[in-house]
């Protein structure tokens, strides 16, 4: 096209062996621009978007974190690692660390489970479908501090609800806020409360998609139900349980709103025996400190942990995700997904082929910042 | 693929950062409710529009809003609530951190607030007017004046403090049940915490209830009646292991409150605490006279609830609030006019009627509005006399500086671990909060 164009007069010095190709030379350079950059443009608006409400928060918080930084008086002195280490020697945050990792484990672990079993449940030919698959949905659709609010009365130490019917059942009465594993069974519980449903969604839509004549083969070759869901279902929605995994990690570290609510104070009890780490960050920066620089070093700190927990159990599920891969190479190369590292994750030890994985995680799902804003 | 793959491993961590990162940011942005930033308010045609900013209720209604424009036809005035005090208070920090964007031009702030407020005196307008000389009692106005004599806010309504108790569950225990009777019971005119706790010891054998709800809020009111109860006057915190008036007030409430079994073992505003107005779980209150709305609200069906016109230790002060004017208003001295206004004693006593918010202003309180009104659900306890006299009572504030909110938390937290949660004795406690005292690095 451009090479058919008529030359325009030929402006300053250029002879036309030279003007031609340079012209030629432009244009064929700006097609090529086009097919190269053009996808990147499309797509920048999200990285720009990112990078002014994602990407310079982190940084600038970053920055904060080496100073002296008070909410109302703003910035002082650099005080250069000072406010990590800071940080590192208050006990409070190593307790705040412990009561994160309790309640993400009591929280991620069930829930999971809970929510493939469920969604194995929905994938069965039930009558009106849709109407269970709302059902499970509904706790997701309230707020979550109302939820925290409803529980922090349904487990009140001296009147509430679930010791009531404990007391019912000849149990004694347990103190929900006062003992530190039982207030995380209760924070746990609220958590769950609200996001198994929305993970049994998402398992149902990867179930969904599995080819239903592997049932077929399984029925022929005599795989009861239970065998079917190891055999079949399990290692056919992989990519979604490691999704799935991830984003609870995420959202389960960052765990405000229902420990914030728990109680009339909010600042995880008396001993701080619920406090999360986003919650002693909180006090830090509005409480009585007031101190942004610190709190600024406990983003920093928990943003590190979470990438390196994030990591481990990227490795893990992967790991049991591998484990025997080759009878179900095949099944992935029918699928059409990663029939490229199949094979290599066919070949070798899981851990020698590091890229194989990468690739399944590029199904379609719902992106990771659409859950679990908190 | 195989090429591709660092690259997509990089877009996977810079999604993973992104998701963190917004995550993070939504929590910083919370409690931004509070007002709609109206502080850039019109000024067209020498009209403007000033807004104010409170919390809970002040009794600030539509109509007395008005008045004010009646009086001044150019000024309009937009009233901006947040529901809770906390809200308001978020919101206030968070905008003057940002440089006072977005703020209204006239701020309600707490008592309580006062402290860190205090250390950036620049923030605030100078309201200090000699021609307002005497109009609030003198401790009110000391509250918010800084050591180089700058006024920070003006006082709206105290918090004077009484004795609320259920007269039907003192009836059952075989106490006298009338005010005056009750009154003389506690210890009268010269009342002291020895004759409250000695009365409780009486109750608490003839009845099932306990004496009081919580032994964090009895420790507040004694902390509230020393005057440097955890910083010298110059702000220098005190060391809290050689504290020995906050020991001994903390070794005497925990021993009524678990030994002689009078504390309920609640916290105030928690759920337990609110169903136990409803299981007659304590007979006795510390009330504060914006105390007995959260009382009614809780107590529906429950009708013994009756004011004694006493209190333990001296008069004591619990809360209050002022109007500010933040220094970064485009219309200040506007705003300043309207806050002294509003603060006025014929405003604050039509506020009280309204809401119950005891006013500061000498003036007001002496008032007949304010000195004949009563009490329905409280049995047609004459408040507004009894709190009058109990304001009488309060002979200053005592100093709280920067550092007063984290110490006193420390020492809540420690009553609270032995009263309410019951994980510690009163000595294993008492470490766990000198430790706490340490980690505050003061």
């Amino acid at each position: 096209m451009a090479v058919l164009s008529p030359t325009q007069p030929s402006r300053g010095l250029g002879g036309p062996t030279e003007r031609t190709p340079r012209r030629v030379g432009f244009s064929q350079r700006l097609s090529r621009w086009d097919v190269k950059v053009s996808p990147y443009l499309y797509i920048s608006p999200f990285f720009v978007l990112f990078a002014v409400t994602g990407l310079f928060p982190l940084v600038y918080t970053a920055v904060v974190s080496v100073y002296d930084w008070n909410l109302l008086g703003g910035q002082g002195d650099f005080v250069g690692l000072q406010n990590y280490t800071d940080v590192l020697a208050q006990p409070t945050f190593w307790k705040s660390l412990r009561n994160t990792l309790s309640i993400f484990v009591l929280s991620t672990v069930p829930q999971v489970i809970a929510a493939i079993v469920i969604a194995a449940l929905l994938d069965q030919n039930l009558r009106a479908a849709t109407f269970w698959r709302m059902g499970v949905l509904l706790p997701y659709v309230v707020a979550p501090v109302a939820v925290s609010m409803i529980f922090g009365r349904l487990f009140a130490d001296q009147y509430g609800l679930i010791n009531s019917l404990l007391g019912l059942v000849g149990v004694d009465p347990v103190r929900w806020h006062a003992e530190t594993f039982a207030s995380h069974v209760a924070i746990a519980s609220m958590v769950n409360f609200r996001w198994t449903g929305y993970n049994a969604l998402i398992f149902l839509a990867a179930m969904q998609a599995v080819p239903r004549e592997l049932y077929e083969a399984a029925i022929i070759d005599g795989a009861g139900r239970v065998r079917q869901f190891f055999s079949v279902t399990v290692p056919q929605i992989r990519a979604t349980i490691i999704f799935v995994v991830i984003t609870s990690t995420i959202g389960g570290l960052q765990i405000f709103d229902e420990p914030r609510m728990y109680d009339a104070q909010g600042l995880g009890g008396a001993d701080r025996q619920w406090m999360t780490t986003v919650l002693y960050l909180y006090d830090v920066a509005w409480g009585n400190q007031k101190n942004f620089g610190r709190a600024a070093a406990i983003a920093w700190l928990l943003f590190l942990i979470i990438i390196v927990i994030g990591m481990i159990n990227f490795m893990v599920t992967r790991r049991i995700a591998t484990s025997g891969a080759a009878p179900r190479a095949q099944r992935r190369g029918r699928r059409g997904r990663g029939a490229l590292a199949a094979p290599r994750a066919a070949a070798g030890d899981a851990a020698t082929v590091p890229e194989a994985l990468p690739a399944d995680t590029g199904t379609p799902e719902p992106s990771p910042t659409e859950r679990r804003k908190r | 693929m195989l090429t591709h793959t660092p690259r997509r491993r990089a877009a996977m961590a810079l999604a993973g950062t992104a998701t963190l990162a917004l995550a993070l940011t939504a929590c910083g942005s919370g409690g931004d409710g509070g007002d709609g930033g109206s502080s850039d308010g019109g000024s067209s045609g020498g009209k403007i529009e000033l807004t104010v900013a409170t919390f809970n209720d002040f009794g600030y209604t539509d109509e007395l809003l008005a008045k004010y424009t009646e009086e001044h036809p150019d000024v309009t005035v937009k009233q901006v609530k947040a529901a809770k005090s906390e809200d308001a208070r978020t919101n206030l920090t968070t905008k003057l951190a940002a440089g006072g964007e977005g703020l209204a031009d006239i701020e309600a702030i707490e008592v309580d607030w006062l402290p860190e407020l205090m250390q950036y005196p620049d923030l605030f307008e100078d309201l200090s007017d000699p021609a307002l000389d005497g109009r609030w009692v003198d401790w009110k106005v000391q509250q918010a004046t800084t050591p180089d004599g700058k006024l920070i806010g003006y006082g709206t309504d105290i918090g004077p403090s009484a004795i609320c108790y259920r007269q039907d569950l003192f009836e059952a225990a075989g106490l006298p049940t009338d005010p005056a009777e009750v009154a003389e019971l506690l210890g009268g005119e010269d009342a002291t915490w020895d004759d409250y706790f000695a009365a409780g010891a009486q109750f608490v054998s003839k009845s099932d209830a306990a004496w009081y709800d919580s032994a964090m809020s009895i420790s507040q009111a004694m902390v509230n009646q020393i005057d440097n109860a955890y910083e010298e006057s110059d702000g220098t915190p005190k060391d809290l292991a050689t504290n020995t008036e906050i020991k001994g007030i903390y070794d005497t409430v925990i021993e009524q409150s678990t030994t002689n079994g009078l504390s309920a073992g609640l916290e105030q505003w928690s759920g337990d605490w609110d169903a136990a107005f409803q299981n007659d779980g304590f007979a006795t209150m510390i009330c504060p006279a914006w105390m007995t709305g959260p009382i009614e609200e809780r107590s529906g069906g429950v009708t013994g609830w009756n004011v004694a016109d006493v209190f333990p230790g001296g008069g004591l002060n619990w809360g209050g609030s002022f109007l500010t004017v933040p220094a970064s208003g485009p219309n200040a001295e506007a705003a300043k006019e309207l806050a002294a206004w509003l603060t006025d004693p014929a405003q604050q006593t039509t506020a009280f009627e309204n809401a119950g918010t005891f006013p500061s202003q000498i003036e007001a309180q002496s008032s007949e509005q304010v000195q004949s009104f009563t009490n329905e659900f409280f049995n047609g306890a004459p408040v507004g006399e009894i709190f009058v006299n109990r304001a009488q009572a309060i002979e200053g504030a005592p100093f709280k500086g920067a550092n007063y909110f984290a110490i006193h938390t420390t020492v809540q937290d420690g009553i609270k671990r032995v009263d309410v949660e019951k994980t510690d004795d009163a000595a294993s406690s008492w470490d766990k909060t000198l430790q706490a005292f340490q980690d505050l690095g003061l």
